[in-house]
C-alpha cells in the first residue's frame, strides 16, 4: 500500500494581499521501501510539505493520505493516533524536551503508544545503541553536544517501527561521517519496508535517496529517478538502471 | 589522473602481467575510469621504452610480467608530491555554457541550471549507491568514491549559488 500520498496539495498562509502560497498543487507519493529527498531554496515550501505529510498542518486544497487514509476525513483523535503510531518526525529545530533525559525523550513516543514503561525503556536503549548513543542515555539535552542532540532526535523518530519517517534537515549539526551514518540508518530502515521523506539542502545527503524532488516557489520543478508503483516496480521503463 | 601513473602505482605494490594489471585497475577505480586491455598493453610498451618499467620474466604460463624500475619509482614519488591542477579537469564547459546562457536572449537560465542540477544529483546518487555497497574494509575504493562524491557535491553547490545570484539580480531589476 502507498505509505504517503499528496494529491494536488496547496497551502496558502493568510489571505488577501498578504497571502503567501507556500505550496502550490503538489502531488507525490512514497511507497514502502522508498526514501525520497526534497530539495529546494529557502522558502520553497519544504517544511510546509513535511508538516502536511505528517498531519501537523492542514492543506488549503487537496488531500493527504497516510497508508491510504485521508487525513482530512479523520477526527482529531484519530488523526492524533495516526501521527503517533505511523509517523516518526525529526524536526528542523529538534524539539527535544529539556526536562527529560535522552532515553526518556526517545521512549516517550512508545509510552504514548501505551507500551509498558519498562519495555519502552528497553526499546529506547536499544535504539540509542544503534545510533552510538549508549553513553549519553541518562543525560539531559542541555548537556549534549549539538550533534548528539540531533542523533537523539533521530533515534526518537525511529523507535517503535514507525512506517513513515519524516526528517527536516536531520544532518545539520553532524560532521561528515556521523551525518553519513545517520543516512545509512535511514536508508536501511527504508530498505526494511518503511518509507522516508528527507528534507535537505545538502546534495551529498540527498543522494542517499531513491528519488530527489526539487521544489521551487511551492511547486515541484524536477525529479530524479522514477516514481514507484505500490508494488515496487518503477513506473517509467528504460533509462537508467 | 593519467593511466600511466595509475599503472606505475599498481606495479609498485607487486610485479604483474598485463591482464592482471587491467583487472586490478578496474577493481581499484570501479568503472569510473574506463580502460580497455589494449590501452594497458600499449601503455606498458611505452613505459618500457621510457625505462619506467622492465620485463621481469614470465609467470610460467607465458604471461610477460612487468616490474617498476628505479626511474619509474622516482616518477611515481614525483607524481604523489605534486598537487593536481584543477585546470587539468575539463569541467569548464559548464561555466562557459552558463555565462553564454546569461547573455543569449530567450534562454531560461534557471532551466539550464535545473537541468544540470538534476544530472549532477543523478551522478551523485549513482556514486552513493556504489558507496553503500562497498565493504568498509576496502578503504582505497571508498576514498576514491568519496573524492568523486565531494566533487559532484561541489558542482551542485556551485549551481545553487549561481541560482541565488541570478535571483538577486532579478529582484534588483
Ligand atoms: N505560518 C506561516 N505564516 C505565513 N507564511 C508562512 C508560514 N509558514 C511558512 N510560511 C511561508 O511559506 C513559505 C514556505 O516556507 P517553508 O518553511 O515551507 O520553507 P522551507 O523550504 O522549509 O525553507 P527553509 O529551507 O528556510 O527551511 C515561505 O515563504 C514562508 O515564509
Ligand atoms: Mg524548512
Amino acid at each position: 500500500m502507498t505509505l504517503l500520498e499528496l494529491r494536488h496539495v496547496s497551502r496558502i498562509h493568510g489571505s488577501g494581499a498578504s497571502a503567501v502560497t507556500a505550496l502550490n498543487d503538489v502531488s507525490f507519493a512514497v511507497q514502502p521501501g522508498e526514501l525520497v529527498a526534497v530539495m529546494g531554496p529557502s522558502g520553497s515550501g519544504k517544511s510546509t510539505l513535511l508538516n502536511l505529510a505528517g498531519g501537523l498542518d492542514t492543506p488549503t486544497n487537496g488531500d493527504v493520505l497516510v497508508e491510504g487514509v485521508s487525513l482530512g476525513e479523520l477526527s482529531s483523535r484519530a488523526l492524533a493516533a495516526v501521527r503517533r503510531r505511523s509517523v516518526g518526525y525529526v524536526f528542523q529545530d529538534l524539539n527535544l524536551l529539556p526536562a527529560l533525559t535522552a532515553a526518556e525523550n526517545v521512549s516517550l513516543p512508545r509510552e504514548l503508544d501505551g507500551v509498558p514503561l519498562r519495555r519502552a525503556r528497553t526499546e529506547a536503549l536499544a535504539t540509542l545503541e544503534r545510533f552510538g548513543l549508549s553513553d549519553v542515555a541518562d543525560r539531559f539535552p542541555d548537556d549534549l553536544s549539538g550533534g548528539q542532540q540531533q542523533r537523539v532526535a533521530i533515534a526518537r523518530a525511529f523507535i517503535g517501527e514507525r512506517r513513515l519517517l519524516l526528517a527536516d534537515e536531520p544532518t545539520g549539526a553532524l560532521d561528515t561521517t556521523t551525518g553519513e551514518s545517520v543516512l545509512r540508518l535511514l536508508r536501511e530502515q527504508c530498505a526494511a519496508g518503511a518509507g522516508g521523506v528527507l528534507v535537505t539542502h545538502e546534495a551529498r545527503h540527498a543522494a542517499w535517496a531513491d528519488r530527489i524532488v526539487f521544489l521551487r516557489d511551492g511547486r515541484v520543478v524536477d525529479e530524479t529517478g522514477e516514481a514507484r508503483r505500490p508494488n515496487g516496480d518503477a513506473i517509467a521503463t528504460g533509462g537508467r538502471s | 589522473m593519467s593511466v600511466k601513473l595509475g599503472l606505475l602505482a599498481l606495479l609498485d605494490e607487486q610485479p604483474m602481467y598485463g591482464y592482471q594489471l587491467h583487472t586490478t585497475f578496474k577493481e581499484r577505480t570501479g568503472d569510473t575510469w574506463p580502460l580497455n586491455i589494449g590501452q594497458v598493453y600499449t601503455t606498458l610498451a611505452r613505459l618500457e621504452r621510457d625505462g619506467l618499467v622492465e620485463a621481469a620474466g614470465d609467470d610460467g604460463d607465458g604471461h610477460q610480467i612487468y616490474a617498476l624500475t628505479d626511474t619509474g619509482r622516482a616518477e611515481l614519488s614525483q607524481w604523489f608530491a605534486t598537487p593536481v591542477a584543477r585546470s587539468d579537469r575539463p569541467r569548464d564547459e559548464l561555466a562557459i555554457k552558463l555565462s553564454v546562457a546569461l547573455t543569449v536572449s530567450g534562454v531560461d537560465v534557471r532551466e539550464v541550471l535545473q537541468t544540470q542540477r538534476t544530472a549532477t544529483l543523478r551522478d551523485l546518487q549513482d556514486l552513493t549507491r556504489q558507496k553503500a555497497a562497498v565493504d568498509e574494509g576496502d578503504l582505497a575504493w571508498l576514498l576514491a568514491l568519496d573524492s568523486l562524491i565531494f566533487q559532484a557535491e561541489a558542482e551542485a553547490r556551485w549551481l545553487d549559488s549561481c541560482e541565488e545570484r541570478l535571483l538577486k539580480k532579478e529582484v534588483r531589476r
